[in-house]
């Protein structure tokens, strides 16, 4: 074993937040702005580490702590790049909060060191008990985010995102408590090869279900993020939309897709279903948002649903889909997030009919809005495209209705992403507030430039973060493949005819 | 070489675009534009070495772009004649309007923007016509709709310039969604999405068929019919057509480059990509001649009415894109690609020569208030008539005619070679839509260049006459030599100039000036195209021997079907050559000689005249159909589903049920956090005590 660099990785914020609590504002936002980038180097440094069709789980540490339990770190690529969007994001967020967050600073930064150290545990977690530590306690220096530095019903907010988190994470836990008890064994690699019987897979797979359908969020269980979203601070958005929701997909295809495939084609249903239902229901409402945070956050759930419907496409384009759309939406969304946020510190509303007119005032701005608004919209050559159009390519293989209905979003998207732009930078300013404010600051410019240019590149060349993952879904389609549904299509090739005939029965 | 073509035009996008701080408005401008005339030359060589015979089709491989299993996709550059037809197109017109907005967008404050978004939509475009597979086709389509929707909200601050953006967009999603369905199920069933691999198979699924939506399909038809609702998307047919006329809200240039010449033809240029693809289903051809000849009417109808000088331009374009999906329709794709390249020319002069006049006219769109201007601005008369004579087909045959004669004849004979029902009533509809496109093509030009002038009924025209008193305006340049002698007198007339059924005449001491240089030499260059490129293009694109040459396997060229263009009865061939003479007389008798016919004629038949200015009412129509319902449903699935159901009997039921349960309850509530801190550690105590014990 060599440098444990993830062992590394987790400990260090996690020591930056401790030093952030006994020091004053300004060294607080220093040592979190240090630690976050010396994150995001070790984070880059582990991509260029990965080897590429190399072992499943690569920079593996184990220390038995005791009985079965251990500390157990190692990444595939999936947890690879997941790890790589938190600890890109990170240092983002400490930039972005650096004006905007007054009060409580050191606390501040110390809960969002807090978060990165569990954030990155999620993904390199290797032990079942390990991975549920880091899952559920992320969301405690959330709450702390949201119920301190949140907005003025942020008591609301984070009562409903408990409460949620809560049912889902008892039954996740009496499961994982069952799983490990009928498996003999506590290591994540080793359960996602364990057949359980079939019986208890489905079981199983609705207790996972409760806990990752909240994370998604996906319908009905969604209406946490929207209060969530607009109550908390700009940055504790970025995470919260660029990270946590991703845990959601993260458990699903880590636990539900391998451990349970047999429940997963059964119930493949249920989740197809919710999701397409999301994907209309949840486009149609953000339309008539009046609250750009609101709005977004409903693009969230309507985006994450595709997610899902790619997982559960059982084929490679949708799970490489899907996750293309993890990543991608994890950058754009947090974009989006930071772009209100960059308004929202000029003028302290997020109501979409107080802007108006911003092209004039602020051209950087609005250019870098659109460019975001564009990749949300899924335009081809942004990130967004890349995993949108996989999963939908692999949802068709599946069923024509779901990728039917599923598709619609790329129109109810476009149509509320679109409406928000105008409203917000074309048109004329509609309170002599918006037309003043200045275009961006140097600060704001650095956070959202490596955002585009992530979306750009993530759009343009796919294959940098196709490839790192592609072994790893291949490993989780071997799982699927005994159980992996059929397609509708059935296609019947025809007999050579005349085209007449051919005519005559596509009337039949 | 086809790289530089390609890229130039993006690399001149973002310097103009991002640099143009930097490197100053001329230099943005002459980045763009010396990209976009150096693309230029180098597409005409390509062109030339296709139609010599000199060149083969080939693909340059740019970069890897999509690698998942069998779905496999590079960037890369496909040439073939098709191909080299479209860049020549593209190339030309692109860089004649980048040229001719150096003096149409002369007195705008955000030029650079302009100009790049303008290379941008043409780096776009190329990559659609270049593309190798259908997904890089959809990158090319969705960067020609961006570029489209950003040109058409060019003045972001007009809110109608806006809502025209949005609608072009979201509308032209509706179409994507179609092309991604058939993209999607092409994929399912080929297992790739090259273009070349799916046209060699395609044949082999003749009569084969597929689940879709819990039916049982022809597989081909549904493939071609998903594709073409794309298609019906991005070319504006019949249904999804709603937005090409509100997208005159953006500069003329763009409406000249983006909605006339090129963009629009992109739907065009994928069924002729495709048609070996489309040959196979005979569902398809028929469902695409229908409708394109549905749209033909429909437009040329609604074309007759309208009295802005650029949405009868826009009506027309529509309606001659439904000439060239009557001509795939029927297997004629030669002409159908023949009229997107002579359309092409004179649409984007009909375009530029309205943007002139627009200009001379200070911004007056209406051609109610004009009139007369022959005398004053005579060059872009004579390139108006050009493009006039070309787009009514006037011409004898075999001796010399303008290009319309070429390309839209080939069309109403193919049709009528075709020998199917579909192809009859192809036909009929192109010959009525004929005399339409004659009649409302000359009352255009009627209206603009002859009669008296009937300016001083604008409001436009009063502004520009009265800013000349110095009160400093934009626009002061285009009538800085009004003598303000004339100007007396004439206040009056503003108050006429609201009731819009009957404009005054007389010019309001206004005169009218001819454009500058940069945009003459556009309007100059297009006419000589107007004029001579069906003449000398003909035998490429059409003759049965040469064509299947020049086309060598890039569209599914049919041989029998050009010859037997040839052998159809002497009338059918005249008819349109009739038919537009008809049309003709009757714009000059309506109006130049009595012209009080048109009011006469409205008054008489008022429900069919309010029918056709209202566009068929499908403005309307949609409004209540899809707009206000998405809204409403918006609304309750918000305020009924999430607020009104799932928070009341889920969170807010659960805190009810709590509040009454007593002070403990509370206590959990306030301190949620911690019961959650205290809820996590009891499951990982009894975690750890397990795993100590087992």
């Amino acid at each position: 074993m060599g440098f444990p660099i993830l062992s590394v990785m987790i400990a260090l914020p996690l020591v930056a937040a401790l030093a952030c609590l006994f020091v004053g504002a300004k060294a607080a936002r220093w040592i979190a702005l240090a630690a976050t980038l010396a994150d995001l180097g070790l984070g880059i440094l582990l991509w260029h580490g990965y080897e590429i069709g190399g072992a499943q789980w690569q920079f593996t540490e184990s220390v038995p702590l005791f009985g079965r339990f251990a500390w157990a770190l190692g990444i595939d690529g999936i947890a690879l790049l997941l790890i790589v969007l938190s600890v890109f994001l990170m240092p983002i967020c400490i930039a972005a909060s650096w004006e905007a967050i007054e009060k409580r600073v050191p606390e501040y930064m110390a809960a969002f060191l807090l978060m990165e150290t569990l954030m990155v545990g999620v993904f390199a977690a290797q032990d079942l008990f390990l991975f549920y530590i880091f899952f559920e306690a992320g969301l405690i220096p959330m709450y702390l985010i949201i119920g301190i530095w949140g907005g003025a019903d942020r008591i609301y907010a984070s009562y409903k995102f408990f409460l949620y988190t809560l049912l889902g994470s008892v039954l996740m836990l009496i499961a994982m408590l069952w799983m490990v008890s009928e498996a003999g064994t506590t290591s994540i690699p080793a359960l996602m090869a364990y057949d359980f019987p079939p019986e208890a897979q489905t079981w199983l797979f609705l207790a996972f279900f409760a806990s990752f359908a909240v994370k998604m969020p996906m319908w009905p269980v969604h209406t946490w993020l929207p209060d969530a979203h607009v109550q908390a601070p700009t940055a504790g958005s970025v995470i919260l939309a660029g990270v946590l929701l991703k845990m959601g997909g993260y458990g699903f295809v880590r636990f539900s897709l391998p451990m349970f495939p047999v429940a997963s084609a059964e119930l493949m249903w249920l989740v197809m279903g919710l999701s397409m239902v999301a994907i209309v229901v949840t486009s149609l409402i953000a339309l008539v948002q009046e609250d750009m945070k609101k709005l977004i956050a409903y693009s969230s759930v309507a985006h994450m649903a595709f997610v899902t419907i790619g997982l559960f496409a059982f084929n490679r384009q949708g799970i490489e889909g899907a996750l293309m759309v993890m990543l991608g939406h994890g950058l754009v969304s947090g974009a989006l997030f930071l772009c209100v946020g960059v308004i929202y510190d000029r003028m302290h509303t997020r109501e979409i009919v107080r802007y108006g007119g911003l092209s004039n005032n602020m051209p950087k701005y609005a250019m870098l809005f659109l460019l975001f608004t564009m990749a949300s919209v899924g335009l081809p050559g942004t990130s967004n495209f890349v995993g949108e159009f996989l999963s939908l390519v692999g949802a068709y293989q599946i069923s024509s209705w779901v990728a039917f209905v599923a598709t619609t979003g790329i129109i109810t998207g476009a149509a509320y992403m679109l409406y928000l732009y105008a409203r917000i930078a074309y048109g004329s300013a509609r309170t002599p507030e918006a037309a003043a404010m200045p275009d961006l600051s140097p600060r704001e410019l650095a956070i959202l430039a490596p955002i585009a240019l992530a979306v750009l590149w993530m759009g343009v060349y796919p294959e940098s973060f196709l490839a790192p993952m592609r072994n790893d879904v291949g490993a989780v389609l071997a799982r699927l493949a005994p159980t992996a549904p059929e397609s509708d299509a059935k296609v019947v090739i025809g007999h050579p005819k005349p085209a007449v005939e051919a005519h005559a029965e596509a009337h039949h | 070489m086809i790289t530089a073509i390609v890229f130039l035009p993006l690399l001149a996008a973002i310097v103009a675009g991002l640099g143009s701080r930097m490197i100053g408005n001329v230099a943005a401008k002459t980045v763009t534009t010396g990209a976009l005339f150096a693309s230029c030359a180098l597409s005409w060589p390509v062109f030339i070495d296709f139609m010599t015979g000199a060149a083969t089709a080939h693909v340059v491989p740019v970069l890897t772009f999509i690698q998942s299993g069998d779905l496999a996709v590079d960037w890369a550059l496909r040439v073939d004649t098709l191909t080299a037809v479209m860049l020549v197109v593209v190339t030309s017109v692109s860089s004649l309007v980048h040229l001719y907005s150096w003096g149409y967008m002369a007195e705008d404050p955000s030029q650079p923007r302009f100009f790049a978004y303008l290379s941008l939509f043409t780096f776009a475009m190329l990559m659609l016509v270049t593309s190798d597979s259908l997904v890089q086709m959809f990158f090319g389509w969705e960067g020609v709709g961006l570029a489209s929707y950003l040109l058409i909200g060019f003045w972001y601050h007009k809110p109608s310039a806006n809502a025209a953006a949005i609608k072009a967009f979201v509308v032209n999603r509706v179409g994507d969604f179609g092309f991604s369905l058939g993209i999607f199920g092409t994929f399912l069933v080929f297992g790739t999405v090259s273009i070349p691999e799916i046209l060699a198979a395609a044949p082999g699924y003749a009569g084969a068929s597929i689940g879709f939506l819990g039916y049982r399909v022809d597989l081909m038809t549904l493939l071609c019919l998903l594709l073409f609702v794309g298609a019906m998307g991005k070319s504006a047919q019949l249904g999804l057509h709603t937005w090409l006329p509100d997208a005159m809200e953006g500069p003329t240039p763009v409406s000249a480059l983006i909605h006339a010449a090129t963009m629009v033809t992109a739907g065009v240029f994928m069924v002729c990509r495709l048609s070996p693809m489309f040959e196979v289903s005979e569902t398809a051809m028929h469902v695409v001649t229908y409708v394109g000849a549905a749209t033909a009417f429909f437009a040329a109808t609604v074309g007759t009415t309208q009295t802005d000088i650029k949405r009868v331009i826009a009506y027309s374009t529509c309606s001659q894109l439904g000439y060239m999906f009557m001509a795939a329709g029927v297997g004629a794709y030669g002409a159908a690609m023949f009229h997107l390249f002579t359309h092409a020319f004179f649409k984007a002069l009909l375009f530029l020569g309205a943007g002139s006049v627009i200009h001379a006219m200070h911004h007056e769109q209406d051609m109610r208030y004009y009139g007369g201007l022959r005398k004053h601005i005579p060059i872009t008369y004579w390139a108006m008539m050009a493009g006039t004579l070309a787009i009514t087909g006037v011409g004898i045959a075999g001796i010399f005619g303008f290009a319309g004669f070429y390309s839209k004849d080939a069309i109403i004979e193919a049709a009528f070679a075709n020998g199917s029902t579909s192809g009859g009533v192809a036909f009929a509809i192109a010959v009525f839509a004929a005399l339409l496109t004659s009649f409302y093509s000359w009352r255009l030009v009627f209206l603009t260049f002859f009669g008296t002038p009937r300016w001083a009924g604008s409001e436009h025209i009063q502004h520009a006459v009265h800013d000349a008193h110095g009160h400093g305006h934009d626009h002061d340049h285009d009538h800085g030599a009004v003598p303000s002698e004339e100007d007396a007198g004439h206040d009056p007339h503003t108050h006429d100039a609201h009731d819009h059924s009957h404009p005054v005449e007389g010019t309001a001491g206004y005169h009218p000036h001819e454009s500058p240089a940069n945009m003459l030499v556009p309007l100059i260059v297009l006419s000589v195209g107007a004029v001579l490129a069906g003449w000398f293009f003909a035998p490429f694109f059409l003759d049965p021997e040469h064509g299947a040459a020049f086309w060598a396997g890039s569209i599914a060229f049919d041989e029998h079907l050009m010859h037997a263009m040839h052998g159809i009865p002497e009338l059918a061939k005249l008819s349109a050559t009739i038919v537009m003479v008809i049309g003709f007389l009757i714009a000059l008798w309506a109006y130049v000689l009595d012209r009080t016919i048109p009011a006469r004629f409205t008054a008489q038949f008022r429900v069919l005249y309010d029918f056709l200015l209202h566009k068929w009412y499908f403005d309307e129509l949609y409004h209540h159909l899809f707009v206000v319902p998405a809204f409403w449903l918006g609304r309750f699935f918000w305020k009924k589903g999430d607020q009104g159901t799932i928070d009341r009997f889920g969170p807010n039921g659960v805190a009810a049920v709590a509040v009454r349960a007593g002070s403990a309850a509370r206590a959990a509530q306030s301190g949620y956090l911690y019961t959650y801190a205290l809820v996590m550690l009891l499951g990982l105590a009894a975690a750890a005590t397990w795993a100590m014990v087992g």
